[in-house]
């Protein structure tokens, strides 16, 4: 079957979401890859929204991360506090998370670009949730197209932490151990952190892309598996519910 | 510009420096209670009053407000575009997920200093230019947060404290451009950042139900709005319907916001339009897509504030402004006949 780059990252994202665990999620792809995942392999998959929505049977792609379909037929509808201090009890095991730069150890920019943050070539909405969430889940993924602009050695503003500088550093600077990025997927690949460095590690290459499409693609140097493989395609069943169910009104994998 | 930085400078504050940001509003606990004690209504007496009225004798120019909901979720527009309409200046503002409520203060020209957790953007929506630009041309002075760190900083103040301490924002320039400082835990010797107790000024949220007298019920989530009501020096609750108080009595447990945290009370139908409000009217997003194509050009913007809000004596008249009963009525059927 046919596919876009959309819908290839949301079936790779859901794959990874684990049955019987807990994932925060924004709206778009993250919220896309979640729903796709609850349907076809972990059912009992708990999403909750950082507004306070906690295990809602979505009846569609919400537009905001509060509004009303976020805890539509919900467990509870809660609280922004409620839900951000579960993350901090250490409760929740995945969030996903954006955003205009990443540099190699997952640093994550949605603040500014330019050099001077009292006077911005570009303002950006800022960190909303992302930073606290990738501050205290436990795995951090993002979905996101993959280019030399946005994958740069040097980051503006580093809003929310990936690795910050290397090995050690979330833990020295007080963040709680054991937490960080999982997974980058991209429209190219999937990327992993190695263990030692904390740097980003390719783990699989999507069919048809090329070592060195991944390379001038990226404005660092990237790290290799040893057993770099080719990610599994979209599966049929994927793809229907994705278009049939999750996305219907093709919202999110339209932009694909 | 108040900066409360200097007050911990005063009480020789021994925490080291996070941030390089301002602290817009007295986090001091022991003055809250003061200002708690002598002002606070313990009455239960009738508020209701109008919009025009609340926004007159409760806020003022250089105020600073929070305000109740999600960016585009049960909020109190009416406020928001009285206080446009009256030029109300030099406000300083908690941005936490502030979208659309942003964009009609930005519009309005009444902000001038922000604590930034989420600004600028409409979440899935896009980016209004306005508020791009009134950050990025220095119009409006900010400090940086997070969602979390803003909601702990109410939770600081609604416990009658002068700080939390936190585990988000560590290690990032995100802390560096806040006004947060670092601790260790006296018991584990843990690092934290500590943030500096919220209490603004003003609270302006929009409930589902209140009676005459300020006891407020919610349907749905809370976002921060519980903390938020407790925060607040003055609030100011707008309500979809007033209810008698044996409505409120019948189901206490609903109750989020006792009237003894309340100044004024006006009820607002459709009073988060064109935001959501939950089990009430789906947002507007046609109307919200304008505003933002509005903004292209200043003209337009022009034209487009003066017919919605400036032209217009009261929320009801914005109400006829887009469509009326008959677009109200297609919003409260896509909230409410998800499933047939």
């Amino acid at each position: 079957m046919e596919y876009n780059d959309m819908e290839l990252m949301i079936c790779l994202a859901s794959r990874y979401l684990e049955d019987d665990s807990i994932v925060v999620v924004g709206t778009g792809a993250p919220c896309a890859a979640a729903m796709l995942a609850q349907k076809l392999y972990s059912p009992r998959l708990m999403i909750m929204f950082e507004a306070g929505g906690i295990g809602p049977l979505l009846p569609s792609m919400p537009i905001s991360v509060g509004d009303s379909r976020t805890f539509y037929r919900a467990l509870a509808a809660s609280s922004m506090p409620e839900i951000m201090e579960t993350c901090q009890r250490g409760l929740v095991d995945y969030t996903f998370l954006g955003g205009a730069q990443i540099d190699q150890y997952g640093n994550i920019n949605s603040t500014m670009i330019g050099e001077d943050y009292t006077a911005p070539r570009v303002r950006l909405p800022g960190s909303g949730g992302a930073n606290d969430l990738g501050s205290l889940c436990w795995k951090t993924m993002m979905i996101t197209p993959q280019d030399q602009r946005r994958f740069t050695e040097k980051i503006d503003f580093v809003t929310t932490p990936g690795y910050l500088t290397g090995p050690g550093a979330r833990e020295k600077a007080g963040l709680p151990p054991g937490s960080g990025p999982y997974k980058v997927i991209t429209n190219l690949c999937v990327i992993g952190f190695d263990d030692q460095s904390k740097r980003m590690k390719v783990e699989s290459m999507h069919p048809g892309i090329t070592k060195e499409k991944i390379i001038e693609s990226t404005g660092f140097e990237l790290l290799w598996s040893e057993s770099v493989t080719v990610s599994d395609a979209p599966k049929e069943d994927e793809l229907n519910i994705l278009r049939n169910e999750v996305d219907p009104y093709r919202y999110i994998i339209g932009r694909g | 510009m108040a900066d409360f930085t200097e007050l911990l400078k005063e009480k020789n504050v021994t925490y080291r420096p996070g941030g390089c940001g301002k602290i817009y509003t007295d986090p001091d606990a022991d003055r809250a209670r003061v200002y708690f004690r002598d002002q606070k209504p313990r009455k239960m007496v009738e508020k209701t009053t109008t919009v025009s009225e609340a926004v007159k004798n409760f806020v003022s120019d250089g105020d600073y407000i929070g305000i109740g909901g999600f960016g585009a979720n049960r909020i109190p527009t009416a406020v928001l575009h009285e206080m446009v309409r009256q030029g109300k200046k030099s406000i300083g503002l908690s941005g936490h997920t502030a979208t659309h409520d942003f964009q009609i203060l930005v519009a309005g020209k009444c902000i001038d200093r922000c604590d930034i957790a989420y600004v600028v953007g409409l979440e899935a929506r896009g980016l209004s230019k306005i508020a791009r630009t009134a950050i990025e041309s220095g119009e409006i002075d900010t400090t940086e947060w997070t969602n979390a760190a803003l909601t702990w900083r109410y939770k600081a103040a609604a416990m009658g404290l002068s700080f939390m301490p936190v585990r988000c924002m560590l290690g990032t320039d995100t802390q560096k451009f806040s006004a947060a400082m670092e601790m260790e835990c006296p018991f584990t010797g843990t690092r934290y950042l500590a943030v500096p107790a919220l209490y603004p000024d003003v609270g302006i949220i929009h409930v589902h139900r209140s009676d005459v007298y300020g006891n407020c019920q919610i349907d749905g989530i809370m976002v921060a709005d519980s903390d938020l009501a407790r925060a607040a020096k003055r609030l100011i609750i707008t309500t979809e319907r007033l209810v008698p108080n044996r409505v409120i009595r019948r189901e206490p447990t609903k109750t989020v916001i006792p009237y003894y945290l309340v100044d004024a009370v006006i009820e607002v139908p459709f009073g988060s339009y064109p935001g959501n409000m939950a089990y009430e009217y789906f947002s507007d997003e046609a109307h919200l897509r304008d505003w933002l194509k509005a903004e292209n050009d200043p003209e337009d913007l022009a034209a487009f504030l003066q017919r919605h809000i400036y032209g217009v004596k009261d929320f009801n008249g914005y109400l006829d402004q887009i469509g009326g009963m008959s677009r109200l009525q297609e919003l409260r059927y896509q909230e409410n006949l998800v499933e047939k």
